[in-house]
């Protein structure tokens, strides 16, 4: 018997399978522009890990730092309101650091909040950093001036502020371990230079400014080398009694420059 | 023959000593009674008038140079960077000892629409009095009542970076001979209403030409060259040409497109960076959409460009862009796609990016090394960004990937060369 010939829709002569086939072929042929509707190649992440490419880039997909040198330093787990600060320093020149500057400007204090609280949301591993042989002494003067300070010279402990593990204090003071010496000690150099500074009072400028540069070899080089707390969280607010008053203990608001029209 | 020779001379010493007069007079030809009339003073109170002078000081930008990084507003102090050394800006605040607490209007009027200041000292085109010579004189009283209206900054002025001769305010006589043409804005009653309110605006407050023109070598730009685009001096960002049609800069963008750009950061065409962006941050976003929507109107009519001719490059450059496409394929196509057209929305596309194809390079050189986010503004308030990789890559990388980029696609322009990559990562941001 021959092949009982059927007509599908369009006049289509199918075979004896009648519609099924047509309608995979018709399937299969709409196929790659149900697709291109539907769902573009590859759809932006709606993250903020995705909009902040530009910071990623150098801190590390989950702020971790530059691997093995720590040029660019880890931002996980710093306390938000410290990074808070931070990016409007840059934004205000008072951190001055060029490509800093140039990617925090005309970002909004919301949106440098919501950057921030990403960052210290991350938890990494630490990682540790090779560090100068500096002599018995030297590291033993850098524990003093961390744990008791100078009183002679009026150099409060690092402890009375950073922490009694130096883990750092919510919201806003940083902790001390688990960065290069390298960081350290350019920081605090930076404050007696002027590269870096914080609103007035600015506590750390007169901190930095007492020491001379032995003693922030001694005290960068005792805090790099000290071996990490089980728990790197910053203790709670308001749990250390700052030997100095600064800006970044008091209350207000961290202050950022809001790019903003003056009539619409 | 003597006597002829004799008053020959004489003609002479009198006509030099006559240019002399002209060339050295002082030009303060007024100086009025400076203090502000007690019913003056109670009109420019008038809320309307300072809302309305808010309003058009954010058309003017004037913020942006008259608000030094984390400086108060308005209270000057920004080095504006030219190539004759920085200036900085003054003080716009009613404080009466460091701004202009103790100006009237007409000496306002003065300085915006004749370029010189109170003591009838010529002002630097730094300040773009070339421009703002167009506002009309009701505008300027409106920015004059706001200005006054502002907090009282006391903040002395910042020390001058100019260096001799440019530091003698007398050898702007010259420049003013050559380049400044003094002048409200003149309607045009052969064009619509919202063509002359764009045409005000673009050549007015918007000071647009201050950027997007060629400067000669003393800074001085022509009217035939208005908008047709140049390499911002100091700054080296390449300001594009604004023509949107044949062979223009913005050729095949849209008067949608340009109101998206002004208005969010952001268009189908491409997106704002570098002085654009703050631009765009802090004045055109504020904009009334009307007022946008007359500048794309006005952009529209900008003549075509006559076609640019393609040299053949001296140099092969089959390899480079071999090894830009490898550059490109790793780092760059996530984002823009291989096929250069970007992500609707979120990141701008290359395939004919006016900022990709201009004649220097510079921008997307720049670009390349700075990276940075879409501008912030009320439309996008929560910006994508580009990663910088000044840090990651060579200069012979970038050199083949900007290349590569600016003749992939339908891009043809000439390549890059890596020793220009270098001088990129030298130049200030500001």
């Amino acid at each position: 018997m021959p092949e009982q010939a059927t007509r599908g829709p369009f006049g289509l002569r199918l075979a004896r399978h009648g519609y099924l086939p047509a309608l995979a072929a018709i399937f299969f042929l709409l196929m790659p522009f149900a697709h291109a509707v539907d769902a573009p190649a590859k759809p932006v992440p709606d993250t903020l890990q995705q909009r902040v490419a530009a910071c990623t880039a150098c801190h590390g997909a989950h702020g971790e730092g530059t691997p093995q040198s720590g040029f660019f330093p880890r931002l996980a787990g710093k306390p938000a309101d410290y990074l808070t600060r931070q990016l409007g320093y840059f934004q205000q020149g008072l951190r001055k650091y060029t490509p800093m500057e140039y990617v925090v400007r005309g970002m909004s204090p919301a949106y440098l909040q919501e950057m921030a609280g990403y960052f210290a949301a991350q938890s990494v591993p630490y990682q540790r950093f090779p560090t100068p042989p500096v002599s018995a002494a030297l590291l033993q003067r850098g524990e003093t001036l961390a744990t008791h300070g100078d009183a002679a010279r009026d150099i409060p402990a690092c402890q009375s502020c950073h922490g009694t593990q130096f883990t750092g204090v919510q919201p806003s003071i940083p902790g001390l371990l688990g960065l290069p010496y390298d960081y350290l000690s350019s920081q605090l150099g930076s404050w007696r230079t002027g590269t870096r500074a914080m609103a007035a009072p600015d506590c750390m400028a007169q901190v930095a400014n007492r020491l001379d540069a032995a003693d922030i070899t001694a005290v960068s080089a005792w805090l790099a080398t000290r071996e990490l707390p089980a728990d790197m969280h910053a203790q709670l607010a308001g749990s250390v009694t700052p030997a100095l008053r600064c800006s970044v203990l008091e209350t207000n608001a961290p202050q950022a420059t809001m790019p903003s029209g003056d009539g619409a | 023959m003597k006597w002829l020779w004799r008053c020959m001379l004489v003609l002479a010493l009198v006509v030099v000593a006559l240019l002399a007069w002209w060339f050295f007079r002082s030009p303060s030809a007024q100086t009025g009674a400076s203090q502000i009339s007690a019913t003056d003073a109670a009109a420019l109170r008038d809320p309307a008038l300072i809302e309305r002078g808010a309003y058009l000081a954010t058309v003017g930008d004037c913020a942006s140079c008259h608000t030094r990084q984390g400086g108060a507003r308005y209270a000057g102090g920004r080095m504006l960077p030219t190539p004759f050394g920085s200036i900085p800006s003054p003080n716009l605040t009613p404080d009466p000892a460091t701004g202009l607490g103790n100006w009237n209007f007409e000496e306002f009027w003065h300085a915006l629409h004749s370029g010189v200041g109170r003591d009838g000292k010529l002002l630097y085109p730094a300040f773009s009095y070339t421009s703002f010579t167009k506002t009309s004189r009701d505008d300027a009283r409106a920015i004059f009542a706001y200005l006054r209206s502002l907090q009282p900054i006391h903040q002395p002025p910042s020390e001058s970076g100019l260096a001799f001769p440019y530091d003698q305010r007398k050898s702007l006589i010259a420049w003013r001979a050559l380049y400044f043409k003094e002048g409200e804005y003149k309607p045009d009653p052969a064009r619509s209403a919202e063509w002359n309110r764009g045409a005000y605006l673009v050549q007015g407050l918007g000071h647009c030409n201050e950027c997007h023109i060629a400067r000669d070598a003393l800074g001085g730009m022509s009217d035939s060259h208005s908008l047709t685009g140049g390499r911002i001096p100091a700054q080296d960002w390449y300001a594009p040409d604004l023509s949107m049609q044949k062979n223009g800069g913005l050729q095949g963008w849209s008067a949608q497109d340009v109101f998206d750009l002004l208005k969010t950061g952001q268009s189908a065409k491409g997106t704002a960076f570098g002085p654009m962006a703050e631009e765009v941050t802090q004045s055109t976003q504020h904009l009334q959409d009307d007022d946008l929507r007359a500048i794309a109107s006005y952009l529209q009519s900008l003549p075509p460009r006559p076609p640019v001719r393609q040299e053949a490059s001296a140099i092969d450059v089959t390899a480079i862009i071999g090894q830009g496409a490898k550059v490109y394929e790793k780092n760059c196509a996530d984002c823009h796609g291989m096929d250069g057209n970007g992500i609707a929305g979120v990141y701008p596309p290359l395939n004919g990016n006016s900022s990709v194809v201009e004649p220097t390079g510079i921008n997307a050189t720049r670009m390349v090394l700075l990276g940075g986010f879409a501008p912030l503004t009320a439309g996008n308030p929560r910006p994508y960004s580009m990663p910088p990789f000044a840090q990651q890559l060579g200069d012979a990388d970038v050199a083949a990937v900007v290349t590569y980029i600016r003749q992939a696609w339908e891009n043809k322009a000439p390549p890059v060369q890596e020793r220009d990559v270098g001088k990129g990562r030298n130049t200030p941001i500001d």
